[in-house]
């Protein structure tokens, strides 16, 4: 089917998801991206963020941090180094990850506090969004 | 000759042995299957990680803008050797074959004049190289209390690697752990982690022509440490697999050892129970044949 593509969501413990989809709503590094049926071939860093899929049972988010995704015109995957489906274990889990983040960013310099103050922002938003 | 009471008694406490090693046995084999849906779940992760980082690794190599993790430090004088062991022992060969590959691949380096520097993963590794290489040990990571190894404990794992790294304290790494092949076969396997591997294929002009966000090397920078805690993650795993499936077979040869013994021993019991009642009939007869 031209309409739909291939969607995988795989972190390093086990595959989330492997579905047929119309769209992939994906927190790219540098900005969000949707990518459809026969995007071009991108490869692409991910910041923390919230992924929705949009496949024929309708809309599926995910939490994901970190990690790449890679988009062909037939499929595109998603590879995260955690992801978790919406829910309050994924919350306490990216609670726990925020925590981290933020004390590591305290005791840091220079452009790495910077980078550690984004990812904490960022996580802070996708838990907000996880309600 | 042994009394009947101790012969008694040893196969009472062949027989509870026996009971324990089954046990160990069945316990592996379930763990076992654990274990292989765990690595079998990794995969896919793994090997997409390993295309996308090779694909960028080709395109990227030579460059002199390459980052370090690929190009390495420019020198191969100081080697880190990762192994990794089980945190138990009773599983056969398992832990020694890893050392033993461990310890030719030392020696190997020390005599070309390399500097070696070992760095254990589980217990039983550090124990036996702590015997004569002592002096190579920069560091040890204990698993003990670990469960299920999950991708926490390799990141840990690849951030004392990168401490390291970043150090200056060394210039390669391989990781040795055991590839699990069959319950009954696992291979020691060495793999180089640092500076990645690159093979040698001409998958640029198949592959398709990516474009990349942000750029190439950006990506690359982030993506192999990640590729390196992934590869030490996939070690991890096949180790709890293969540790599993030696105990499954060394318990299980075990067992059987215990079974023959007990039946020697059971034969040896009889024997000795019938000569002993035959002698009493000797005695009887005799004794009454002598009035």
């Amino acid at each position: 089917m031209a309409d739909m593509m291939q969607f995988d969501l795989v972190s390093p413990e086990r595959k989330l998801t492997s579905v047929q989809a119309y769209s992939v709503q994906i927190p790219a590094a540098e900005g969000d991206l949707t990518a459809m049926p026969d995007h071009a071939p991108l490869i692409t860093t991910l910041r923390p963020g919230v992924l929705v899929v949009n496949g024929a049972d309708g809309e599926t988010r995910f939490a994901v941090t970190g990690g790449f995704a890679e988009i062909t015109p037939s499929a595109t995957s998603v590879l995260a180094e955690r992801a978790y489906p919406m829910g309050q274990e994924g919350r306490d889990a990216l609670q726990a990850l925020l925590d981290e983040t933020r004390a590591k960013a305290a005791s840091a310099e220079g452009n790495d506090r910077d980078a550690l103050n984004k990812t904490a922002d960022d996580l802070a938003q996708t838990i907000s969004t996880m309600n | 000759m042994a009394n009947l009471k101790d012969l008694k008694n040893r196969i009472a406490s062949v027989k509870s042995t026996r009971k324990i090693t089954k046990a160990m046995q069945m316990v592996a084999a379930a763990k076992l299957r654990r274990a292989q849906d765990a690595a079998e779940a990794a995969r896919p992760y793994a090997q997409r990680m390993a295309d996308v980082v090779n694909g960028l690794a080709a395109s990227v190599a030579g460059s002199e803008t390459a980052p370090k993790l690929l190009a390495g430090s420019g020198s191969d004088q100081t080697h880190l050797l990762v192994v990794m062991t089980a945190e138990r022992g009773l599983c056969g060969g398992f832990n020694s074959s890893i050392v033993k590959a461990a310890r030719v691949r030392a020696g190997q380096l020390l005599n070309e004049g390399k500097t070696v520097k070992i760095l254990t993963v589980g217990k039983k590794g550090r124990e036996q190289l702590r015997r004569d290489l002592s002096a190579h040990l920069v560091g040890h990571v204990d698993l003990s209390e670990v469960k299920r190894v999950g991708y926490e404990n390799a990141a840990g794992i690849s951030k004392q690697v990168f401490d390291l790294f970043d150090a200056g304290e060394f210039d390669v790494a391989t990781i040795f752990y055991n590839r699990f092949e069959s319950v009954i076969s696992q291979i020691p396997t060495p793999q180089q982690i640092i500076p990645a591997e690159v093979p040698e294929t001409d998958t640029a002009k198949s592959e398709t022509l990516y474009e990349y966000e942000p750029s190439e090397e950006a990506i690359l920078e982030d993506l192999l440490p990640r590729s390196v805690t992934t590869q030490i993650f996939t070690a991890l795993l096949e180790n709890a697999a293969s540790e599993q499936g030696a105990r499954m077979s060394a318990m299980d040869n075990a067992t059987r050892n215990a079974g023959d013994m007990i039946d020697r021993l059971t034969i040896q019991y009889n024997r000795s129970r019938q000569a002993a009642i035959t002698k009493e009939l000797i005695e009887i007869i005799s004794g009454a044949e002598a009035l």
